[in-house]
């Protein structure tokens, strides 16, 4: 049985779909068999941040509705053993995505994978309430910024409330935080909440906090899950990020203001 | 000297106002969190009502629904306005 993990935040453009990415392919690379699937029917972009944009020949609603079979949906990660892909649909409309027929899916792929990642679409709405409601496990994006913290709290809301594991008085969605976009140095200055402040606010599990990098645009760019760049100060909190979903006990990093040196201020060894 | 006051003048951080606006949304959005879908309706069918007897303010009003084991309490405060 695959366990099913639900990337989701409320607020949209706060890393969603970078995290999905990234913890997918870095859950990959420590040898689980993994599934990322696109909930993001009409916007889909899961495709374009795992590189496999042109690879795309049928999708999620294409299985739904029975034109496909999913091993013909899913795309086979090219530089990630154990990784697969399976993409939104970029044309059809929301409401083709029904409740059983997501529960088909995923029945399924849980026979063969050991994760299930789901990327949800912005917003509470049906896309976004379907991509929760098979979950196990939640990761809640959230930057250090006020709309982001509160649709992030109306995202907790619905996970205790709107699931399946709600609606069967199981044990409830596993919430953990993920807070992205992270300026130690604007907390510093007293202008960006602290990662304590965030997680008061929302009281919940803090997993991962990733630092405000250029690495995860280059890694946009390039179709490569930044967690790939292990260079980068993005793409080891990312790795930080799975090993703790992964349970093992890891210190947070990159959240202390760095001082830079007169070197790098010389020669503007930036940040990577 | 002005000058010097000024420079010196301590900012409220925005962060922190960030926090404590955070805090009372939060706090409110969770209190909304477990009712039931028709207290929204029901709060305001409710003023209505009330305001053809007495002129209340919308905050005047406040209602809640407390569930215990076996049994729900619906309480509704209104503040009346005192007697001229």
């Amino acid at each position: 049985m695959a366990k099913i993990i639900v990337v989701t935040s409320g607020k949209g453009g706060v890393g969603k779909t970078t995290s999905a990415a990234a913890i997918a392919t870095g859950l990959a690379l420590r040898g689980n068999k993994t599934v990322v699937i696109d909930f993001d029917v009409g916007l889909r972009n899961l495709d374009l941040i795992m590189g496999c944009e042109r690879r795309v020949v049928y999708d999620l609603i294409n299985v739904i509705q029975g034109e496909a079979g999913l091993n013909q949906a899913l795309i086979r990660d090219k530089r990630t053993e154990n990784l697969h892909i399976l993409p939104a649909s970029q044309t059809r409309d929301k409401e083709a995505l029904t409740p059983e027929g997501v529960e088909k899916v995923l029945e399924t792929l849980s026979q063969e994978y050991d994760f299930i990642v789901c990327d949800s679409p912005a917003g509470i709405e049906h896309g976004a309430q379907l991509a929760m409601y098979f979950a196990d496990e939640a990761i809640v994006v959230t930057n250090p910024e006020v709309s982001s913290v509160r649709d992030s709290d109306r995202i907790l809301g619905l996970l205790a409330s709107k699931t399946r594991r709600a609606e069967r008085s199981e044990p409830p969605v596993r919430e953990h935080l993920l807070i992205t976009r992270y300026d130690p140095n604007r907390v510093t200055s007293g202008d960006m909440l602290t990662l304590e402040d965030v997680r008061e606010i929302l009281a919940i599990n803090l997993v991962g906090l990733i630092p405000e990098s250029e690495a995860v645009l280059r890694a946009s760019n390039q179709g490569v899950p930044v967690v790939h760049d292990m260079d980068s100060d993005a793409g080891q909190a990312y790795a930080d990020t799975v090993s703790r979903l992964l349970g093992e006990d890891v210190p947070l990093r990159f959240h202390e203001y760095q001082k830079k040196g007169l070197l790098s201020r010389m020669f503007g060894g930036g940040r990577r | 000297m002005k000058l010097l006051e000024f420079l010196k003048r301590e900012r409220k951080k925005s962060a922190s106002v960030a926090k404590e606006r955070l805090q009372i949304i939060v706090a409110h959005q969770r209190g909304q969190r477990d009712q039931p879908d028709y207290m929204p309706m029901l709060e305001k069918e409710l003023l209505e009502v009330i305001r053809r007897y007495v002129q209340v303010d919308q905050d005047a009003i406040n209602i809640s629904l407390d569930r215990d084991n076996d049994c729900s309490v619906l309480e509704l405060n209104v503040t009346l306005p005192r007697d001229e």
